[in-house]
């Protein structure tokens, strides 16, 4: 489990990344949280690391009027810790909670997660849930896409050789909204059998509205669960309504069977830990 | 003036952790040598299979690659691994030192490549071109008991040794029984997994004709023995050097494939070879255990006395038997009855191979198993006879009154056949246990939904047998500066060996603790020992400490005596100075020129027995299936404690390493025989924030005859009952639902099918 050989650049601006990106099999260094392992374990065997490390303003959090803005190198730690972000966007610091141990969180990055596209990973899923925009730029240029078109498979996305993820924009939200995060895994800090990240809005006969629900885990890729939005949207949240939209939820996911958990099992889990998170975001 | 026994029982921190904390440890992979070639091993990717051809071309042209050694390096017949415990039916199944013709489980070494840099070795791994004919796998007991799949054309059976333990009339005391109650259960696949990987660095001097092997643990004076066996040289031709090692647990420091084949590129090419195992690879290579099933039966009065137990243990042995492959196998017979009374007993233990790792012992090897087996099998018991389980429980345990008490013996023998229980009243640690975790106050949570989880509580008895035979060795010398040099023939495998022989030996000498010098370990100190295997360091070693002391000081009064011309029986030897009545005296330093030395031995066969009772508290939540484990006691009497420090430590790890088995630790092949587990993040072991509420208490109410510290082998006890006591408090809090855990682990997954299967029962009543 040594690494195989590569080169190793650490650029000082985007556009010297961009450029050395078009080494051909060049992966960008955004922590090396999954990479470096899977490259030990001969998995990937990148022809040149550019590290972004050194690029100045990468790992800005910047919280306006409209939107949140994490630079790519922004560390779950950064996440964890910054004041601003746990009352913009209390989801994301609730699922910070889950993400690993605390020396992967020292490195770890925003950007690095979403173009690892780990189906259990939690940053991919609540922007997914949260309607993130991805900003990329490579040789071609710059362009955006919603996250819930970044990710394509396990550990596939529709990044382009050489694209480099410069930002991750999350729409701000309005102080009432409802949200909670539940995520089971065997030992704490694994990766996730399953979780939900939610939110919704109350109209003012106190029925949801805009309901978001993103499933992690249980699925090829981070994604939204329609359906049980459906049986939400526009209920009053009681018991039965909660069952339906927990029914729902089961029935459209269509979980992989691994030595972790069998399909039938992490099923059970995205109905429990639905049920769960809307009873936690009601009360 | 110092009183005798100072350091013995007190908790003198280990002296170990000095350096250790210091991070001045020096493993085998912090040694480094002038020219030294990295070994990696090019291993089977399949279950079993035919070897067709083995292409290293590409791989010798491989820019730093040295060498390639496959099996048609090795001149002559390919040279078997030799058994620790041997027995009449064994032979054919020995592990080859490198795979020729046939692979027989994924992961087998088939060659090795020698590199400059460990690095190197690994990128020419993928230049080996493997063309391996796939052979259908033999990997379930139901396959390989019926030789649907031969793994040896020679016998041509997969069974390799069937083990019977007899005691008693069985059939009478079945025929005479009220009640009975008959289990089918199962553990599951494991590994010890030390957090250091195996290691090794191989030394050949071509002027002398002489072989060092560092990375010596626990065995190295039977590894240099066969290492020099195997390799047609003479004992004294080959050393085995200790440096520190990250933990052992019964796997690490057995002879294995690659410790052969690290000396033999030594010794072919004059250079030092280092080889550094990863994990994933340690995973695949170093010894499973654990996978056994049995169909097991008991016998009551109605008044809930023991009767008789008969019925089949299987055990899936891997590939090969290893030099301590059947260890588990007959233990789990001789051991299953645990701490009761049983009268008649007709166990029969099947080892069967599969084309899975070889399997090898792992801390409380066949003891784990049979305890789950027969601690659930006591709680349906207890259920058939409408009994209490603590009841049924301590009606049963062995008394004071009854020692020494002899359990089953094992045929076929391996020259151990029979064993006696030492001493002990099985009832004490049960009451105390009772008592210090509160049962009679938790009683009211048990099989109660608290707050969405169901709680449960759990039982289980055990003994731990220790000290194994046959002999330990020590020296002392005393130095220059008046210290003593003690060198034990036992091995440090980070129990904390250093700290507890030396208050051994400080309290043996009557001196102070820092003028003891601990070596150990290594062949080159003495020129017999045995080792750390068994729970046996502490007191065999300790015995022989205590030999070689006492004959220390009777060299140093005789030696003290000529100087001061008196006879020895007018000395006093008081802190290390020997006094005569007139007030003339001689410290240890000023005889250090006369060379005062002493060796010791202790020779004992007869085991001793530690033994004690577990409670378990835990909570399931139904959701997912997730067991929160509330609050776990053990207390043990582990005859004469030497260090509550260490042994506390050893007892709390061993608990922690048992929640692993009971919870998630699982080595899964698919059915071709591909090992499925090639990372940490697959095999889950117990981190540190998992299991925080463990209490360990222990006791020394019943010192062991059989040694002159009256000390038991200790530690690895707090392994044995997890399994029941976890797999009964499940049981216990999913009573609504009818759950009866049957196999283990208990993962979130099972317990969560169970508690699905359970509903589905009720609804279909």
């Amino acid at each position: 489990m040594k690494l195989p050989d590569f080169d190793y650049h650490s650029p000082t601006s985007l556009d010297e990344a961009i450029t050395l990106m078009a080494t051909p099999n060049a992966r960008v260094l955004a922590g090396g949280q999954s990479l470096l392992p899977i490259m030990a374990f001969r998995l990937a065997a990148p022809s040149a690391l550019v590290d972004l490390r050194k690029i100045k303003g990468l790992d800005k959090i910047e919280i306006t009027q409209d939107a949140i803005h994490l630079g790519p190198m922004v560390r779950w730690r950064d996440v964890e810790r910054h004041e601003g972000l746990a009352a913009a966007l209390p989801l994301l610091t609730q699922a910070m909670e889950h993400v690993a141990h605390y020396q992967i969180r020292n490195r770890g990055t925003v950007g690095g997660s979403l173009a690892h596209a780990d189906p259990a990973a939690e940053f991919p899923g609540i922007a997914v849930t949260c309607d993130a925009r991805i900003h990329l730029a490579g040789a071609n240029g710059k362009r955006v896409v919603a996250a819930g078109d970044l990710f394509v498979g396990p550990l596939e996305t529709c990044l382009q050789d050489g694209e480099i993820i410069t930002s991750i924009e999350l729409p701000r939200w309005p102080q009432a909204r409802r949200w909670a995060f539940e995520e089971f895994s065997q030992r704490r800090g694994d990766f996730a059998l399953a979780g939900i990240a939610l939110f919704y809005d109350l109209d003012g006969e106190r029925r949801a509205q805009n309901v978001h629900i993103g499933v992690i885990g249980a699925t090829d890729r981070p994604r939204r669960l329609p359906g049980a939005e459906a049986a939400l949207n526009g209920q009053a949240l009681s018991d039965e309504v909660i069952a339906k939209a927990c029914a729902a939820a089961c029935a459209e996911v269509d979980p992989p069977t691994d030595i972790h958990g069998s399909a039938e099992y992490r099923r059970s889990l995205v109905g429990t830990l639905l049920q769960r998170a809307l009873v936690k975001a009601s009360s | 003036m110092r009183t005798v026994n100072t350091y013995i029982g007190s908790p003198v921190e280990r002296v170990e952790d000095y350096r250790f904390l210091r991070g001045e440890g020096q493993y085998v992979g912090d040694l480094v040598r002038e020219g030294q070639w990295h070994a990696a091993f090019v291993r089977s990717p399949v279950g079993h299979g035919v070897i067709r051809n083995i292409d290293c071309s590409a791989a010798l042209a491989w820019p730093g690659v040295k060498a390639v050694l496959t099996a048609a390096d090795i001149e002559g017949e390919i040279p078997k691994i030799p058994f620790r415990r041997p027995n009449p039916t064994i032979g054919p199944y020995a592990q080859p030192i490198i795979a020729s013709g046939k692979v027989r489980y994924f992961g087998e070494p088939v060659a090795v490549i020698l590199a400059e840099s460990a690095e190197i070795a690994e990128d020419a791994l993928a230049a080996i071109v493997l063309d391996i004919e796939q052979l259908p796998a033999a990997i379930d007991r139901q396959t390989c008991m019926s030789d649907k799949v031969v793994l040896f054309d020679h016998p041509g059976s997969n069974i390799a040794t069937v083990f019977h333990a007899n005691k008693g009339e069985v059939d009478a005391a079945f025929a005479a029984a009220d009640v009975t109650v008959r289990g089918q259960f199962s553990t599951q696949r494991q590994t010890a997994l030390p957090m250091e990987t195996r290691g090794l660095l191989a030394e050949w001097d071509p002027k002398s004709n002489h072989l060092t092997v560092y990375g010596a643990a626990k065995l190295p004076f039977f590894n240099r023995k066969t290492m020099a066996d195997l390799m047609g040289l003479p004992e004294t031709a080959v050393d085995y050097i200790e440096v520190d090692v990250g933990g052992g647990f019964g796997a690490r420091g057995e002879f294995y494939p690659e410790d052969f084949l690290v000396a033999f590129a030594a010794r072919k090419f004059h250079k030092p070879i280092r080889w550094i195992e990863d994990r994933r690879e340690h995973l695949t290579a170093i010894g499973h255990s654990r996978e056994a099933e049995c169909d097991v039966e008991l016998a009551f009065s109605k008044d809930g006395t023991l009767l008789g137990m008969r019925g089949d243990l299987f055990v899936n042995v891997g590939a090969y038997v290893r030099p301590n492959g059947m260890t588990p196998v007959r233990n789990a017979a001789q051991f299953m009855s645990g701490p009761y009374r049983i009268p008649a007993i007709h166990l029969q233990a099947h080892a069967y191979v599969s084309n899975k790792t070889p399997a090898g012992t792992y801390r409380g090897p066949g003891r784990y198993e049979g305890s789950f087996f027969i601690e659930r099998l006591m709680d349906l018991g207890a259920a058939r006879l409408g009994m209490d389980r603590l009841a049924l429980r301590r009606r049963n345990l062995v008394t004071d009154a009854e020692m020494p008490y002899p359990l089953a013996p094992v045929l076929p023998s391996d020259g151990r056949a029979e064993t006696n229980c030492d001493s002990g009243d099985y009832r004490v640690c049960f009451d105390k246990c009772l008592e210090e975790f509160g049962w009679a106050q938790k009683a009211e949570f048990d099989g109660k939904l608290i707050d969405g989880r169901y709680h449960g509580l759990g039982i289980a008895c055990f003994i731990e047998g220790g000290a194994s035979g046959p002999s330990e060795t020590a020296r002392m010398e005393i130095e220059a500066d008046g210290s003593v040099a003690v060198y034990a023939g036992s091995s440090a495998i980070g129990q904390g060996l250093e700290t507890v022989l030396s208050q051994i030996a400080a309290d043996a000498l009557e001196i102070s603790i820092d003028r003891i010098k601990l070596y150990h370990g290594s062949t080159t100190y003495l020129k017999e020992g045995w080792g750390s295997y068994g729970s046996r360091a502490t007191v065999m070693g300790g015995s022989a400490v205590i030999d070689a002391a006492t004959k220390l000081l009777e060299a140093f009064k005789v030696a003290a005596a000529s100087r001061l011309k008196l006879d020895p029986s007018e000395l006093t030897i008081v802190d290390g100075v020997a006094r005569a009545k007139d007030g003339r005296s001689v410290p240890f330093d000023e005889v250090a020129s006369m060379e005062i030395k002493a060796d010791g031995r202790f020779d004992n066969w007869k085991p001793t027995y530690s033994y004690g009772t577990s409670a378990v508290h835990l909570a399931v939540d139904p959701g997912t299936g997730h067991v929160d484990v509330i609050d776990y006691t053990i207390v043990d009497d582990v005859g004469r404690i030497i260090n509550p420090l260490t042994l506390h430590g050893q007892v709390t790890g061993a608990v922690v390493q048992g929640f692993g088995s009971a919870f998630s630790e699982e080595l899964v092949y698919d059915a071709d025989g591909t090992l499925l587990v090639g990372s940490l993040a697959d095999y889950l072991i117990p981190v540190a924030t998992d299991y925080p509420h463990v209490h360990c208490v222990s006791m020394e109410s019943f010192p062991s005859p059989i040694n002159p510290l009256g000390a038991k082998g200790a530690g690895e006890g707090g392994i044995i009952s997890v399994g029941g006591a976890v797999a009964n408090a499940v049981a216990s809090a999913l009573r609504d639902f009818g759950v009866q855990p049957s196999r283990m682990p208990l993962n979130p997954q099972r317990v969560w099918e169970l508690i699905q299967d359970g509903k589905k029962a009720l609804a279909s009543t």
